[in-house]
């Protein structure tokens, strides 16, 4: 536990010493104020379509909608170099040399970069919380709202670490787990067709689907534990990966 | 000194693929000794070196430090192991105090003693004007003696330095060698290098790989030995015939290594060297140069190590 705490801090404590990470907060920071000005106009002008819909599903809602997507092509430059660049540096040696165990080596990385992705969530959370000061908010569905995109970006940095795993390249890390998280994302394009057991199935795989439901107010427990699941198989399949490449490198 | 054995690898083989890079090596190393590790570029030096500190795993065979079985009780065996890899294994963003608490922590440290176990390690190797530096604006040589800091940061049982003088000026070598020798009192050291003279300095032990076997395990005191048998090498402006030579009562054995060159076997104890000098003089020969054999160890690792190359 105490080298999980280790490794986690260090983790996090080293992403804010590039300069990497601060860029990201400000432009993640900039697009989305932007899309908070626009969503809010929206609302203090709305078009007939809009009728009946309060400023929680309008404003806050689409905000964490526009969210999940400039998140998912944020995280894999988060990602990218968890796992890579230790290994390109071989600074992988200091740790395997370690008494360290390769769940505490994962599960260190994997919470210190998660640790940041709740920095940036609460740089999100910011915006809507503003609108406190000049009108009410569903803060429940505001809340389900944040697990959901909690639980997102949870599963976007467990896939972007197992992917680390696998290169020592980052750049190669980043553009691979970009594709796999496009890919979870526009799963539910498939569901447009075909028959119903294959249309449930593609509609229940993506990412999409299940964020939707919480961003609307949905807490299922199905989601939370699809979203579980997956970081679960990511985090398992990334110490099975470094324990063999020892044997198989 | 004692003979406590604090490193054990027991026929360990290794495979990339079908290339095998590690074939059954085995051997121990006692608490006090320092282990020179030579081999060419490719032998399996690094490989042996990873597998002994964890970093890989062997194909078959067992490894264990200070008794523990680096596979069966990892935690314990690396509690007691100091790893430096060929490429220093440094975060280059961090402070250099910064990047020895990392290590020091993850090498399980308490709080309490990591600031007296670094300012250790900075004295030792003589870091103490650049804690506050990046890394990375440090040069070859002082990143590799963080290296090194690292590796001994906690006082491991048995500290493993993959070329440690490489990328150092000759002042910092012979510091890290003094260095060596120091840790080699009361730990275990096993240190590769390219340099026979450093494994003739700082050495109790050499083992010798080749093509991922051991070809070669021997204390040096015995390599000493061997070289006082009293071989020299001469060479002369007007050579003798190599005849008269062997005609010399002093001289045991001749050997003519090229025109000018011989290589002598003297007779313990004689006054050899002196009636060698007396002829040439008389005999107008020209002697102009007279060495004690070279160093054996060199020569070994020639044989060993070229001659099995045409054998293949």
């Amino acid at each position: 536990m105490k080298n999980i705490v280790t490794i986690a801090t260090h983790e996090f404590m080293r992403l804010f010493k590039s300069p990497l990470a601060w860029v990201l907060l400000a432009v993640v920071g900039c697009l989305l104020a932007i899309f908070f000005l626009i969503l809010l106009n929206q609302f203090m002008n709305p078009a007939p379509w809009f009728a009946g819909r309060g400023v929680t599903e309008i404003v806050v809602a689409g905000l964490f909608q526009v969210s999940g997507i400039v998140l998912l092509l944020v995280t894999p430059f988060i990602t990218m170099r968890i796992f890579s660049e230790e290994r390109r540096t071989g600074t992988i040696k200091l740790l395997l040399s370690s008494p360290v165990s390769i769940t505490e080596l994962v599960l260190g990385k994997y919470l210190g970069t998660l640790g940041f992705l709740v920095v940036l969530l609460a740089l999100i959370a910011l915006m809507p919380l503003s609108l406190l000061m000049g009108t009410p908010v569903d803060l429940l569905q505001m809340s389900a709202g944040l697990l959901g995109l909690f639980l997102l970006m949870a599963s976007f940095a467990a896939i972007g670490l197992f992917i680390s795993t696998l290169t020592s390249q980052a750049s190669i890390a980043a553009i691979t787990t970009f594709g796999v998280l496009f890919m979870l994302w526009i799963t539910n394009l498939a569901s447009t067709t075909g028959g119903e057991v294959f249309r449930a199935m593609f509609s229940y795989l993506s990412l999409l689907k299940h964020y939707d439901n919480l961003i609307n107010g949905m807490l299922n427990s199905v989601d939370v534990i699809y979203y579980l699941l997956i970081c679960i198989t990511f985090i398992v399949l990334s110490i099975w990966r470094l324990d063999g490449e020892r044997l198989h490198q | 000194m004692n003979s406590e054995t604090l490193i054990s690898i027991n026929e360990v083989y290794r495979y990339y693929g079908n290339y095998c890079a590690v074939n059954n090596v085995s051997f121990t190393v006692a608490r006090g000794e320092v282990l020179g590790f030579l081999g060419l570029n490719g032998a399996g030096k690094s490989t042996t070196m990873q597998i002994i500190s964890g970093v890989l795993t062997a194909s078959s065979g067992s490894v264990s430090i200070a008794g523990f079985d680096i596979m069966d009780m990892p935690r314990q065996a690396k509690s007691q192991l100091g790893f430096l890899p060929e490429q220093p294994p440094l975060y280059i963003d961090l402070t250099v105090n910064e990047y020895l608490v990392y290590a020091a922590r993850l090498r399980g440290l308490d709080r309490k003693n990591i600031k007296p176990a670094i300012a250790m390690s900075k004295q030792r190797c003589g870091l103490q004007d650049v804690g506050g530096r990046l890394i990375n604006n440090l040069s070859k040589g002082y990143q590799q003696r963080i290296g090194i800091a690292q590796a001994i940061i906690h006082s491991p049982a048995v500290i493993i330095l993959d070329e440690p003088t490489s990328g150092l000026d000759p002042v910092q070598i012979r510091e890290i060698r003094e260095l060596i020798k120091e840790l080699g009192r009361d730990h275990s050291v096993i240190l590769s290098t390219h340099i026979l003279p450093e494994v003739r300095a700082i050495c109790d032990r050499a083992l010798i790989i080749h093509k991922g076997r051991l070809v070669f395990d021997q204390q040096m005191k015995n390599l000493n030995e061997e070289k006082q048998d009293n071989f020299v090498n001469l060479a002369f402006r007007q050579p003798p015939a190599l005849e008269s030579l062997k005609n010399m009562d002093v001289i045991k054995a001749v050997e003519q290594t090229n025109d000018q060159r011989f290589r002598i076997e003297l007779n313990a104890g004689s006054m050899a060297l002196d009636n060698i000098v007396r002829d040439s003089v008389t005999n107008g020969w020209g002697l102009y140069e007279m060495t004690p054999q070279t160093d054996s160890l060199e020569e070994t690792f020639m044989r060993l190590t070229t001659g099995a190359r045409e054998n293949t």
